[in-house]
């Protein structure tokens, strides 16, 4: 084969792409298909409750199409990090999904599932053995760590890919997975070059986003040869330039010239962006360092309690004024009230003054705008969702009447937008766990599982 | 003088996993860009004040290829989405950056 072409259906299976650009893809005969579904992007709550971030309908239309697509052209297609974060729950609701979809279309295929939780007694003999190492400035990973997740998954390399398709597995649906896996396998087993075909992957893995006009969540074709490949997006309106594609490289990623991957590190210092036709970039150049041991990255979340919160408004000029002693008050009263029932060790209880530093969580280095309005969420984080509930509720009526020196509003502090005023939020969890762990055998943790469908 | 947040044509904030933050600001041109990248006003020391950290925190890689900068720094707070975190995609870092002045 002397190139082979690679067709990314999108970003995110589930974020919507045009049929028309899939259309287009499949009418330049790809050899493989691929969508990547996950990321820890939206946060810790999807890795700990089993939810998605995609919701069902919205994986329906995706896939519905994609898997038609792939299935008619008898070209294997792969999805990693089903459902949002690459769990047990997560690869189930999808493969109830793609077999609901299956059985409504007719589609019949062998398909191969290949899960990516991390059995816990597997990670603490990697933390004993010291083959353990953080990602930043988590702690060193410990056994107790581990016990407390909720759950872990580890991002899967090539080879379970690799066994999958070299079993015959014409849909590959896995777990928690490296995104330049899903792209790179395939290239991988045809013996391509693996710094180009890693590089092609990591861009690809994003769909077009790679491409101007910038934004969109479509499909992409990457044409993978001996010593460069090319990207084109299959939206007719979208074009990529050497500039899009280097930018693209920056995105998401600490660093713009090297990216690391199970199987190695991915030397970008030589790759060379040039333009063809209008629409189209041939890149080269990109060389592929083998690691002498591989690695995976493993991910967990820990339970952190329940969450209620209240959202308020305020326009009192004094109020907005002593913000800061209305917060100490409210905290104090809610402390003493609650006092002989809970300690201060048993919730959590936050503020954010939207408006004020909402969001850098210091007032603005221009104290002099004073604001007209700020807006208050108020957060109680406890063991069970009912003391969270207790506590926010005590939390937002002592701060509803909370006096404070000067005030002049004197029947409420708070505007509310809704009644009622406030929301359950469910388990909170917390990333814990973002760790290296040294393998022998990279694939090892990942079972591959072939099954046929229809 | 001109304001950082004027002189770049992209200027964005995101995770870069849910541990670190990382900021681009690509300009639309090769002068503008070399003006920002060859002033002495954007330092690991600089952004590390802006930000409250370690100077030894902060990377900065120029990127020629894409006339762009790239600011990566540890997050500060919680992980992405824990308790106390203010923004789960780290969408929003950017601000203490705009009103740098560049000759």
């Amino acid at each position: 084969m002397d190139e082979l072409r690679v067709l990314s259906v999108c970003g995110n299976l589930g974020y919507g792409f045009p049929k028309a650009s899939l259309d287009n893809g499949l009418a330049r005969h790809p050899h493989i298909m691929g969508a990547d579904n996950g990321s820890t992007d939206a946060g810790p709550y999807y890795l700990g409750s089993g939810d998605q971030l995609t919701k069902r309908e919205q994986i329906r239309r995706d896939l519905g199409f994609s898997l038609a697509a792939a299935r008619k052209k008898k070209i294997p297609y792969i999805i990693g990090s089903a459902g949002t974060a690459g769990g047990n729950p997560h690869v189930d609701s999808v493969l109830d999904t793609m077999r609901e979809l299956s059985k409504r279309d007719g589609h019949r295929f062998k398909l191969a599932v290949i899960r990516s939780e991390m059995d816990k007694e597997f990670v603490k003999r990697a933390v004993r053995e010291k083959r353990t190492r953080t990602l930043g400035k988590l702690p060193e990973l410990t056994e107790e760590m581990v016990n407390e997740s909720v759950r872990i998954v580890g991002q899967m390399g090539l080879e379970p890919f690799m066994t999958a398709l070299e079993g015959g597995a014409e849909v590959v649906l896995a777990g928690r997975s490296c995104d330049t896996a899903i792209y790179t396998s395939y290239a991988a087993m045809r013996g391509y070059d693996l710094g180009l075909a890693f590089h092609m992957a990591k861009i690809i893995e994003c769909g077009a986003q790679c491409a101007l006009p910038i934004g969109a969540n479509d499909c992409i074709l990457g044409t993978l040869r001996e010593d460069h490949f090319e990207l084109e997006p299959m939206n007719e309106g979208m074009r990529v330039t050497p500039n899009s594609v280097a930018a693209h490289m920056m995105y998401e990623q600490p660093d713009p010239y090297l990216f690391y991957e199970p199987e190695g590190m991915i030397d970008l210092k030589d790759s060379e962006f040039e333009q063809l036709g209008e629409r189209r970039v041939r890149v080269s150049g990109s060389r592929f360092v083998q690691a002498q041991t591989p690695t995976i990255k493993i991910e967990g979340v820990r339970l952190r309690g329940y969450r209620t919160i209240a959202v308020a408004g305020m326009t009192d000029p004094r109020l907005l004024a002593s913000l800061d002693e209305v917060e100490a008050n409210v905290k104090n009263t809610v402390a003493d009230m609650v006092r002989g029932t809970l300690s201060p060790e048993d919730y959590e209880l936050r503020f954010i003054f939207y408006g004020r530093d909402g969001v850098m969580g210091r007032p603005a280095a221009d104290e002099s705008a004073a604001p007209r309005e700020v807006g208050v969420v108020m957060e109680a984080i406890a063991g069970d969702q009912t003391t969270a509930n207790a506590v926010l509720s005590l939390t937002r009526s002592t701060f509803l009447h909370a006096g404070f020196e000067g005030r002049k509003a004197t029947a409420g502090n708070l505007a509310f937008p809704f009644s009622p005023s406030d929301f359950e939020g469910g388990p909170v969890y917390e990333f814990h766990i973002y760790h290296l762990v040294e393998l022998e055998d990279a694939a090892a943790p990942f079972e591959v599982e072939f099954a046929q469908v229809g | 003088m001109e304001r950082l947040y004027d002189l770049a044509e992209v200027f964005r904030s995101k995770n870069a996993g849910p541990l670190h933050i990382t900021l681009d600001l690509l300009f639309s041109d090769e002068s503008t860009y070399r003006r920002v990248a060859d002033s002495e006003a954007l330092t690991p020391g600089v952004v590390s004040e802006l930000y409250e950290m370690a100077p030894e925190e902060v990377k900065i890689v120029h990127f020629d290829a894409a006339n762009a900068i790239k600011i990566t720094m540890p997050r500060k707070g919680p992980t992405s989405g824990a308790p106390g975190d203010r923004d789960v995609y780290g969408a929003q870092q950017h601000g203490p950056l705009l009103g740098l002045m560049i000759p």
